[in-house]
């Protein structure tokens, strides 16, 4: 179903994702937003790196997230949209169990990273965290030099010699697509870039310990619109090597940089499928009244 | 008088008379500030840095002892207290801000940062001076250690809160455990502060006379021996004040303006520190 | 809910401590340091009754408490006139230094212009920094002398003829005494209590004050009637401060205070407070009992402060609590 009005509302044409889908289950528009076992419009995806299963999460005794069961798939790029405090980066959070910082915040169900259930109680927390990376709303450079930005994740887990090392910053920096402006003040502080620049900071960090997953946190939202277009040019780049996971306020992004959409309410996942057909053809209500800014 | 008007004489009485109680303050203030200066300054010389201290009846003499003593009294006092103080705040700012203990530790720590120093010189008294047999300037140092300590605490919590979550969150992002997250990052960014915090809990025992009546006494002739009563300016001040002597008398205000001036440089520096940090 | 095992090879085993060997060395070293705050706490009263005790055994508690007398010679002691005047001392600091604390407080917050703040705040603050044998010194030589020649005589003149409180002014015009002990603590604690009263003013949210001003009020009324019951408990709390400080306070009040084991009802006589007591005799004391009534002292005096400043602390933690409502 091709709605004249839901294009213009996009506003933006869909680069064309060419990955053929099955569309499995019953493609009902579904009013209610009656939790199923699969959100509207599911998608069956050959290879996923993590799988959520049941995931229920709660801060204290609110009910933040309610079961939620999905899978991002390997090596693309999946973004989750929705309106303020419906909880896309709560779920986020779960992937690298970032919550655990806190008291009372707690989940419950199972998310498999490469089939491993990382809610486990033994499962091991910081090598968890090296393995799948995270980049904030706001930058965070350390307070230390560009160079001990970057060595500071390596140094956790590698031990690398002193040319090593420099090859290992200057990689990463080179795939953040930064190492050109700072390659000649290394030295200096994190804190004397600019925002975006920071940012980019921040991404190489991550990618610096090699990780196979990386959380992208609204990590434009803070950034100006040129800075924000270079982030979107590093993560297509970066989906060849590194399983994606993004959350963002901005549909235009999500439809701009994403393989798959997860649209997000209230603690529930709506609706999940690849982007193209999510914002073209959205199979729940509640997903096309939020892309065509009913509400949100 | 109809009531507006009784409002308004009301209000320029009161504000009028805040305006005194200001200038009150201030002029109280001033004049303790100008005859500390006049006196003192009048006495300054190199005699101070140089002799010891006069006898009774001495004609000449300086406070030498007395300010080298007062350095290695601070000085332990601060090695000893400043330490444990971070630690503690440490914990109350990190690992233990979830926990129940962090309540009681933080109130009795309010306490003791009022508490009268007096009490604590007559504790250690007790705990060390007895123990040993003798006035020592180990038992002074711990005396201004134990005041030490909950400024440094006080401080060090104040200062490591102040670093946002979203750092802390960065670096355990990349898999940093607790302890590296505290130590390589938070402590890095709030390390201005915390040393702002010591240098306060110098300021605040380079005055300090009743906890070092009974440990380090005092002690006429110059020593660096800490297992015997050690000179120091406060004591020495309040014994030469006390005492019959003009030369005495003169020493003391020399004494209490060096005092003086060490307290508020230090004070107008952390000021400047933690208005560069905000 | 089963753990499936993984088939990747990079994947590295679980570890079953979860918190790691540096987590928990870290983590249990500041944990040890945080209950040593404790301890020494606990410590100090320990040690205290521990020293004060032959004393309480001698005389019977009470009758410690309620005793004047105080002689080394036929080693009879009670801490009454001690108690007496740190009492004394501290109320007159408390009658003279919270109505000025006030008026700064009201000063820099209401009246001084911007560029005129932050001056007059450093300055009280750094008021609050002198060290007591400073304050000590300056009422000794020059304060008391000048007191007693100047004010003294007044007060005994005008204050002194009137009847019933008459007599609480009438002493010698020596200029050392409880009085001249309580003026000295009042300047000492007044720095204090207005940088709270200060603090705890600037809490009230711009919109109220905007708002009681927007009807017309004048600025006293703002204050009186909107800053201060809205603020009560946290001035309380300074107030506590203050009063905690002056009761613990030595060296100012021993230089000036007199050292006299008596009690008058005229406050210009000498007197003594727990503290000056103390600092006074300690080294000079000799035998188990003497001794022992010192520490007695000290113990007293440490539960009387402790009991203010926790009283203090828990209303300027009410204090933060409501303001973080209104917010």
């Amino acid at each position: 179903m091709t709605d004249a009005s839901l294009v213009n509302a996009n506003n933006a044409p869909l680069a064309g994702s060419g990955i053929a889908v099955n569309v499995g289950g019953a493609f009902t528009k579904a009013d209610s937003e009656a939790a199923t076992d699969r959100p509207a419009g599911a998608v069956d995806i050959d290879k996923s790196k993590i799988e959520v299963k049941g995931l229920n999460f709660y801060y204290g005794k609110f009910h933040a997230l309610h079961d939620i069961s999905m899978r991002i798939p390997e090596r693309k790029v999946t973004a989750f949209i929705g309106p303020s405090g419906c909880g896309k980066s709560t779920l986020l959070r779960t992937f690298n169990r970032i919550y655990n910082l806190y008291h009372g915040q707690r989940a419950s169900g199972e998310i498999l990273l490469d089939g491993r259930n990382i809610l486990d109680r033994r499962e091991d927390i910081n090598r968890l965290r090296a393995r799948v990376g995270m980049v904030f709303q706001k930058p965070t450079p350390f307070p230390m030099s560009i160079y001990e930005n970057i060595a500071y994740g390596v140094r956790l887990y590698e031990r690398l010699g002193r040319v090593a090392m420099d090859e290992r910053v200057e990689w990463a920096l080179r795939k953040a697509a930064l190492w050109e402006e700072v390659k000649d003040i290394l030295r200096q502080s994190g804190g004397a870039l600019s925002g975006g620049q920071q940012q980019r900071l921040c991404i190489a960090r991550a990618i610096a310990v090699k990780p196979e997953v990386i959380l992208l946190d609204e990590p434009c939202s803070a950034l100006d619109p040129i800075s924000t277009l270079k982030i979107e040019q590093l993560i297509a780049e970066l989906k060849d090597s590194y399983t994606i996971a993004i959350v963002t306020h901005n549909m235009q992004q999500a439809a701009r940089v994403s393989d798959y959409t997860g649209f997000m309410y209230l603690g529930r996942l709506i609706e999940f499928n690849d982007t193209e057909t999510l914002f073209t053809n959205p199979g729940s209500r509640q997903t096309e009244d939020y892309i065509t800014g009913r509400f949100g | 008088m109809d009531i507006y008007t009784r409002r308004q004489v009301v209000n320029v009485f009161n504000l009028g008379a805040s305006v005194l109680a200001t200038v009150f303050g201030l002029f109280f203030l001033s004049w303790l500030l100008w005859v500390l200066l006049a006196q003192g300054l009048a006495h300054l010389n190199w005699d101070l840095f140089t002799l010891d201290m006069p006898g009774p009846g001495a004609e000449t003499g300086g406070l030498r002892n007395a300010i080298v003593g007062s350095l290695m009294l601070t000085a332990v006092g601060v090695l000893i207290g400043a330490p444990l103080g971070v630690l503690a705040g440490t914990y109350l700012a990190e690992f233990g801000r979830y926990a129940w203990i962090s309540h009681p530790v933080r109130f009795i720590n309010d306490v003791l940062l009022s508490a009268p120093s007096i009490v604590i010189g007559v504790f250690v008294y007790e705990v060390m001076v007895v123990p040993m047999g003798n006035f020592s300037g180990w038992s002074g140092g711990v005396a201004l250690a134990i005041i030490v300590i909950p400024v440094v605490v006080r401080t060090t919590e104040d200062m490591m809160r102040l670093v946002p979550d979203t750092l802390r969150e960065a670096a355990a992002a990349l898999g940093a455990p607790q302890w590296r997250v505290v130590s390589s990052v938070v402590f890095r960014a709030s390390l201005s502060g915390i040393m702002t915090g010591i240098l306060l809990a110098v300021a605040r025992i380079a005055g300090e006379t009743a906890p070092l009546l009974f440990t380090a006494l005092n002690n006429q002739f110059f020593t660096l021996d800490m297992d015997q009563p050690m000179g120091n300016l406060p004591v020495t001040i309040f014994n030469f004040a006390m005492g019959p002597y003009d030369n005495w008398h003169d020493l003391a205000w020399a004494g209490s303006l060096l005092i003086t001036l060490t307290v508020l440089t230090l004070n107008i520096l952390t000021r400047i520190f933690l208005r560069t940090k905000k | 809910m089963n753990v499936e095992t993984s088939t990747l090879t990079a994947d590295l085993p679980a570890s079953t401590d979860r918190r790691s060997l540096g987590d928990r060395l870290f983590g249990g070293l500041t944990w040890l340091s945080a209950v040593a705050v404790l301890l020494v706490l606990g410590a100090i009263v320990i040690m205290l009754y521990v020293g004060a005790r032959p004393a309480f055994e001698k005389f019977g508690f009470w009758h410690f408490l309620t005793t004047a007398q105080w002689n080394p010679v036929t080693v009879q002691f009670g801490a009454l006139s001690p108690i007496v005047g740190t009492l004394a001392s501290s109320v007159i600091a408390i009658l003279i230094g919270l109505p000025v604390s006030f008026g700064i407080a009201l000063f820099i917050t209401e009246m001084a212009p911007p560029w005129f703040k932050r001056p007059v705040g450093t300055a009280i603050e750094l008021l609050a920094a002198i060290p007591s044998i400073i304050y000590g010194m300056w009422g000794l030589f020059v304060f008391a002398p000048f007191f007693a020649e100047h004010i003294q005589p007044l007060l005994t003149d005008t204050l002194g003829e009137l009847p019933l409180i008459g007599a609480l002014f009438q002493g010698p015009p020596l200029g050392i005494s409880v009085f001249t002990a309580g003026i000295i603590l009042a300047i000492m604690i007044i720095p204090f209590i207005a940088s709270v009263m200060r603090d705890v003013f600037e809490t009230v949210p711009a919109e109220l004050r905007e708002s009681a001003f927007g009807v017309g009020s004048t600025t006293w009324e703002v204050v009186w009637n909107v800053v201060l019951p809205l603020t009560r408990v946290g001035v309380m709390g300074g107030v506590m401060l203050g009063l905690g400080r002056a009761l613990g306070e030595t060296m100012a009040v021993t230089f000036v205070i007199g050292n006299a084991h008596e009690l008058h009802w005229a406050l210009f006589e000498p007197g003594n407070s727990i503290a000056s007591t103390i600092a006074n005799e300690f080294t000079e004391a000799d035998g188990e009992v003497y001794t022992a009534a010192l520490i007695a002292l000290g113990l007293l005096l440490f539960i009387i402060t402790f009991i203010v400043l926790a009283l203090a602390k828990l209303m300027l933690l009410r204090m933060s609590r409501q303001a973080g409502r209104q917010t």
